[in-house]
């Protein structure tokens, strides 16, 4: 009892997904100069910063679908760049994720786009496949367009489709890649409901990248803020919130000014105006 | 001087590794082809997509060059009284050289550049990538079944092309010209051999249809995801398979036909 009791404990504690030290560069310009970061199991972390500094890049490490040039990325005790290829798509079926565009097969209907996982990774009959799609679009809402195809969606019907796409194979994790970029009050809505809903329902560990604070800090355990390479800060929203550090206060309520400065590094303006060059 | 040379090495080792890039991604599709094998369902999806759609095109094409062979021929052959060899003049032409020649820049117009424009598209909407997140490889779901349908349609399209050019080059002669029916067909099944004609024209649309599908599925699968970057992949497509198959097809006739 007491066994299975600090086994229980382990895994509360143990992070599900642990970064360590990961740098990572795209031709000369330096994306991640030593980032650290843990996601624990079954909560919804949050990675947020300014637009380009490489959140989405950190998605596609952890899925291994980029190398960093040093530092390691363990998932669920594997790490997955020492993983052969073979290895990598097992770890990849325990893993969904939801592209900022949807990433919907265009010349397949949402039934099949649903579908498709399950029919590549499994040898279940046509019927039970059709249960197990109408399950998934039913908790996203959709059942009812399941013979629609993906170019008769709205932006936010299109990530809901992806969405029980990604959830078809029951995984452990979702990553989702800016899930409110682009969405009208109601869709934003629905999403961030869903995410809280599908991680709480599921027990899944889920991994929120986003620049929206508002609804990301209203379902997240636990927040990294990143920028320049680097995290920033970290904490649960409340301590964000309530953070000392000018450049949380700057980001988490919206300054356009700070140490993220409202102008790019220019001449100085009255020298530039009269044409001098320094 | 300096700086032209550094030029030159740049472009020079950005093409090489360009290339080797294409050859590791030809090997790659290679061994996923007997994926396809078993799920031949995606063949024919891609089959009908790659071939069927491109059947009126070959059709329309094949019956103009072949009445167009047979006229600018005949004004040719009656100048030494050898009308009678319009039918061996066309069919020579066409299954020699034309009908593989000119199936193969039509496939890369019609069906290549649909490929790179097709596959350049996923990659920019983030289905390639999606793909990979759900363990399924790319290359053998969408690259492989591609490949194996360009293959094999372009050897049908380039023999439909010259059957229909030899129908079009009949109705010229003999129903236009007067040339006599039974000369126009005896002279034709006399002087065509099987192996050095129809064998060697085959290969070369083998060949040709192995070099186009090659490069207009890698210019999708290495284009820029972007508007410009599939719309420069698709315009690359049609110029380097146009510039590889005419390339290949003078190799090709020179060891065919060429006593090299």
């Amino acid at each position: 009892m007491l066994e299975h009791n600090r086994g229980a404990e382990l895994a509360e504690t143990t992070p599900f997904i642990k970064v360590r030290d990961v740098h990572f560069s795209r031709g000369s310009k330096l994306i991640f100069d030593g980032v650290d970061m843990d996601f624990q199991r079954g909560k919804v972390t949050a990675i947020m910063g300014p637009s380009g500094t490489g959140k989405t890049t950190l998605l596609k490490l952890i899925g291994g679908q980029l190398k960093p040039s040093s530092g390691s990325i363990e998932v669920d005790g594997q790490n997955v760049h020492q993983l052969k290829r073979k290895q990598l798509y097992q770890l990849r079926k325990k893993m969904g994720m939801l592209f900022q565009s949807g990433a919907l097969l265009t010349d397949i209907s949402v039934f099949d786009n649903v579908a498709f996982p399950l029919r590549e990774h499994t040898t279940l009959p046509e019927s039970m496949i059709r249960h197990l799609v109408l399950m998934k679009l039913n908790a996203v809402g959709l059942r009812g367009a399941r013979y629609l195809m993906p170019a008769e969606l709205s932006g936010g019907m299109a990530r809901r489709v992806a969405l029980a796409r990604a959830i078809a194979l029951d995984p452990m994790m979702i990553m989702y890649d800016e899930p409110f970029t682009g969405q009208d009050p109601i869709s934003m809505g629905v999403l961030v409901r869903l995410i809280r809903l599908l991680n709480n329902a599921l027990g899944l560990s889920s991994i929120v990248v986003s620049h929206d604070v508002k609804e990301t800090c209203a379902i997240a355990d636990y927040v990294y803020l990143v920028s320049a390479g680097k995290v920033m800060e970290h904490g649960s929203p409340e301590q964000l919130a309530n953070s000392d550090s000018e450049w949380s206060q700057q980001f988490m309520q919206g300054m356009a000014d700070g140490p993220v400065h409202f102008h790019y590094a220019a001449e100085d303006y009255a020298k530039d105006l009269l044409g001098i060059e320094s | 001087m300096l700086s032209y040379l550094q030029r030159l090495g740049a472009v020079s080792i950005s093409m090489f590794e360009r290339l080797g890039r294409g050859s590791l991604f030809f090997v790659n599709i290679v061994f996923s082809v007997p994926s396809v094998i078993v799920r031949p369902r995606l063949l024919i999806a891609q089959m009908h997509s790659v071939g069927v759609l491109s059947f009126s095109l070959i059709v329309i094409s094949g019956l103009f060059v072949g009445m167009v062979l047979a006229l600018q021929g005949f004004y040719t052959l009656s100048d030494f009284g050898a009308e009678g060899m319009l039918g061996v003049m066309v069919s020579a032409s066409l299954i020699r050289e034309l009908g593989p020649v000119v199936t193969a820049l039509l496939f890369a117009g019609r069906a290549g550049s649909a490929l790179t424009a097709e596959i350049g598209l996923m990659k920019a909407t983030e289905q390639i990538s999606g793909m990979e997140m759900m363990a399924v490889d790319p290359v053998k779901r969408i690259m492989a079944p591609r490949f194996l349908a360009g293959l094999i349609s372009m050897p049908l399209l380039a023999t439909i092309f010259s059957a229909v050019g030899i129908v079009g080059g009949y109705f010229i002669g003999v129903g236009l010209l007067g040339i006599d029916e039974g000369g126009f067909w005896a002279q034709m099944q006399a002087k065509i051999d099987f192996s050095e004609d129809v064998m060697n024209g085959l290969i070369k649309s083998v060949v040709f249809g192995w070099v186009v599908t090659w490069i207009a599925i890698f210019e999708g699968y290495d284009a820029i995801p972007t508007s410009e970057g599939v719309g420069r992949a698709t315009t690359r497509t049609v110029v380097h398979s146009a510039f590889a198959i005419l390339l290949l097809d003078f190799i090709l006739t020179a060891l065919m036909f060429g006593d090299i």
